[in-house]
């Protein structure tokens, strides 16, 4: 087979961290590669390079043979090379056709952008990929798994040689990972080479062929990923072993549900939603993405209105107009998107760990009361095992999964009693994703009622007690743990299954 | 898709277009006011609209541009007079011809530009700080240049550049026309001044695109300097003095024609022939209270009030796009 990329002894060096630490590789053509490992093992820095964002300290880089050295994305890409970064590089204020030909638009003869060609090249192009989106639709009115996908097609347009992707299906939905996933394997049949980053082991054993694990900026290993199994991976992943990552429930949860939802609606979100959560219990809600599971938990903590419905806990109604009122009455919502709604980013660990409790840290002249502050952050950081060499460090400068760690410390400061987790894992490494449900269970066994709202159909598998399934808007099905598969939590999703009369099974 | 659909989907799209509303509401305004009033249609008024509004039509072109790329520039205003004393100067003191005294004031312009680019893109300083530092620097560079006294008596020789006419229609106004219709051309159709919306939409998209953001940053930063140099050439020459209080405040009502005119302050989004709407529906606007002897005290509100009604329409018009997904 022809190796249409190898990388000689990469090595790349931030202020006090061997970030790349002496790597080689090699890609065929046709092959799908996968690379794995935990937040800042190495595999995002390593990539950049590849794709010409960042420069190595040292190493050769060869392409079909011929070594090369970038300086920009741009010598990449002329050189065959194209990454899909993790956040979305899509200008979200123009049209499709403009972000897929961003500055290479078809021109004429004075340089003049020819209009008309322009859409209709887009319109084919997509049409190849079996989309039917007006070439002049504005990016921004796309749905955010359309946008993911159109972030690909944008780097495939190119026609590289090599496709470099950084977890491409972190907002996409399963259909549109399979759809993703379909058009993969059709180009890898036409010769194109992949690089494939993920954090969902699962995805590996699905589409690539061969898979390399890094670890601290180390090439640990290298499988044949139908010889491996995704116990190995793990632990070449940590380094160490980690047996059952999510736990075990040591306890049945009964009783009558102390949090009740009742007929939750917002026309056009969701409709008569209605569902009870039980002391102790871990609810899963299971969904394709836009089937309204995070616009409930906004609506259901204040965050957004609703057009209609109640909320019961201890079984007295209690009225919710703001998350402030949610504050109160101790109900704890955790944001999927941690950087724009969960964490202040560019503010010290303390300060956002005691953010929706700093009523609880004023003095009787309105001061903070600093020592006690002090005190209250140090301990959460030991409790959340947060690593941070400070807690006056900045919650931008940690990683991924000690954000993460950093939300639920921040929110465990109001001592909730209901506990609402919006995607616990995403964007979290292995290591700490172990650690967060380990908390989750803790909270469960100290009685706390927790709705987990997760597109990670093994995690809610793992963790849950029952799962409800959402579907437009609406809970579709109702899983029990003895029933829980992954086949009947998609049909539901996919709106394939329903249950009569649900709202009297679920309270 | 069927026909009529189709005619009706074309229909929403020029309509959700700000230019198609500006030209509506202008010509409906304008209709009310030949009624209204036997002045508003003469040459004489309409000569006079435009000639007021060639200050802020040729800058808006720039403005718009540079808003579409993300940036900002407060210090038009003080450009555009320090244009016309450097000028004025080189006319008077330093006895220079008129290409040659024009030319040199537009390089001052040029150099006020390139200061904010460098600035601003390189290094990294907000635009907004930059140029409100350059607006009052270079109002007062200009003070000390005139010794806080404007240059009187210019030579004919440069005066007809503001004051010369073209079929009975001053030169300014052409001036003003040939840089709207230019620019919205270019900004349209060419791919380099096309790079300004990659950039204001998404600053690393476009540097990932491998767009040159910083020289088109920069190159924007000059563009609206030197348009504000041109503008004040044309007021200095109309007036036959170079006077320093000249384009106080042009630059907010540039930025604001700009927004009517569908740009925003985040980038991105907007147009010239926009920008331009924008700045003559202002200035008809400003004419029609006077004609209809609506005390001038009136304006400044009646300008502040529409510029907000323009925002929220546009904010009312996405939330109502987004509901739709």
């Amino acid at each position: 087979m022809t190796v249409v990329l190898r990388a000689e002894n990469i090595t790349k060096r931030f202020p006090g961290v061997l970030a790349v630490d002496n790597i080689s590789l090699e890609l065929h053509q046709g092959e799908i590669l996968a690379l794995v490992g935990e937040n800042g093992a190495g595999k995002s820095t390593l990539m950049q390079i590849l794709g010409g964002a960042q420069k190595q300290d040292s190493g050769r880089i060869f392409v079909e043979g011929q070594e090369v050295s970038f300086n920009s994305p741009e010598d990449a890409i002329r050189a065959g090379v194209c990454m899909v970064f993790q956040e979305l590089s899509l200008v979200k204020s123009i049209s499709v056709a403009e972000n897929l030909f961003a500055n290479r638009q078809p021109v004429g003869k004075c340089n003049n952008i020819q209009w008309g060609k322009l859409y209709q090249e887009t319109e084919n192009f997509l049409r190849s990929f079996d989309l039917y989106i007006d070439p002049r639709t504005l990016v921004k009115h796309l749905p955010m798994g359309q946008q993911q996908i159109l972030e690909i097609l944008k780097a495939i347009s190119a026609s590289p040689k090599i496709l470099i992707l950084d977890e491409p299906t972190s907002s996409l939905t399963e259909g549109e990972i399979a759809y993703l996933f379909q058009n993969i394997r059709r180009l890898q049949a036409k010769g194109m080479a992949f690089i494939y980053i993920t954090h969902k082991l699962s995805e590996i054993f699905q589409i690539a062929s061969r898979v390399i694990v890094m670890r601290d900026g180390k090439h640990i290993g290298e499988r044949v990923v139908k010889d491996v199994t995704e116990n190995e991976l793990v632990s070449m992943m940590v380094g160490r072993q980690i047996v059952n990552l999510y736990g075990t429930a040591s306890r049945q949860v009964n009783g009558k549900a102390y949090f009740v939802i009742e007929n939750f609606t917002r026309r056009g979100t969701f409709q008569n939603v209605s569902f009870g959560l039980r002391k102790g219990e871990i609810l899963g809600m299971a969904g394709l993405v836009g089937a309204g599971r995070t616009e409930l938990a906004l609506a259901i903590v204040g965050m957004t209105p609703k057009d209609g419905g109640k909320v019961y806990l201890h079984g007295k109604e209690i009225k919710i107009e703001s998350p402030k009122d949610a504050i109160e009455k101790r109900i704890a919502y955790l944001t999927e998107d941690r950087k724009e709604l969960g964490l202040f980013i560019s503010m010290s660990v303390r300060e956002n760990l005691i953010a929706p409790s700093l009523r609880k840290y004023v003095s009787i002249l309105g001061f903070l009361d600093h020592s006690r502050v002090e005190k209250f952050a140090e301990e959460s950081v030991r409790r959340f095992s947060i690593s941070t060499p400070s807690i006056s460090k900045k919650v931008i400068n940690l990683s991924g999964g000690n954000q993460q760690k950093c939300l639920v410390g921040m929110w465990m400061g109001i001592t909730p009693e209901v506990i609402i987790f919006d995607e616990p894992t995403r964007g979290v490494d292995v290591g700490a994703r172990a650690e967060i449900y380990k908390k989750l269970r803790e909270f469960a066994e100290s009685g706390v009622g927790i709705i987990l709202i997760s597109s990670d159909l093994p995690e809610l598998i793992g963790m849950c007690d029952r799962i409800l399934v959402m579907h437009r808007g609406r809970i579709q099905g109702e899983v029990r743990r003895e029933e829980f598969s992954e086949e009947l939590i998609l049909s539901y999703a996919a709106g394939l299954t329903s249950i009569q009369n649900q709202s009297q099974e679920n309270i | 898709m069927k026909l009529k659909e189709g005619v009706f989907d074309i229909f929403r799209v020029i309509a959700s277009f700000r230019e198609f509303s500006l030209i509506a509401v202008l010509i409906i305004f304008g209709l009310f006011m030949t009624v209204r009033s036997n002045v508003f249609l003469t040459k004489a008024n309409l000569e006079a609209i435009l000639l007021g509004l060639s200050v802020e039509g040729i800058i808006a072109v720039g403005m718009a541009i540079l808003l579409i790329s993300g940036g900002l520039d407060l210090s038009v205003g003080s450009t555009m007079a320090f244009t016309g004393v450097v000028t004025g100067l080189a006319l008077i003191s330093l006895k220079l011809a008129t290409v040659p005294a024009i030319l040199l004031g537009l390089l001052a312009a040029l150099s006020v530009g390139l200061v904010n680019g460098l600035l601003v893109a390189k290094l990294k300083i907000n635009p907004f700080i930059t140029t409100l530092g350059m607006l009052i620097t270079v109002r007062g560079l200009l003070l000390v240049l005139a010794q806080g006294k404007a240059v009187l008596n210019l030579p004919e020789s440069f005066t007809v550049v503001g004051q010369g006419r073209l079929f009975g229609i001053q030169f300014p106004i052409y001036v003003m026309l040939f840089l709207v219709i230019v620019g919205d051309i270019l900004l349209r159709y060419s791919r380099f001044f096309r790079q300004s919306y990659y950039i204001g939409g998404n600053e690393k998209a476009a540097r990932l695109s491998g767009i040159n953001v910083d020289f088109v940053k920069i190159f924007n930063y000059c563009l609206v300097s030197v348009l504000a140099g041109i503008a004040g050439v044309m007021i200095t020459a109309r007036f036959g003095s170079s006077s320093v209080t000249v384009g106080t405040n042009v630059e907010l009502r540039v930025i604001t024609a700009a927004i009517i005119g569908g740009a925003s302050l985040s980038g991105g989004e907007g147009s010239v022939f926009g920008a331009f709407l924008g700045a003559l529906f202002m200035a008809v606007l400003a004419n029609a209270l006077n004609l209809l002897g609506v005390d001038v005290y009136w304006q400044n509100l009646v300008t502040g009030l529409i510029l907000i009604v323009a925002v929220v329409v546009d904010v009312v018009n996405e939330r109502r796009k987004a509901n739709q997904k």
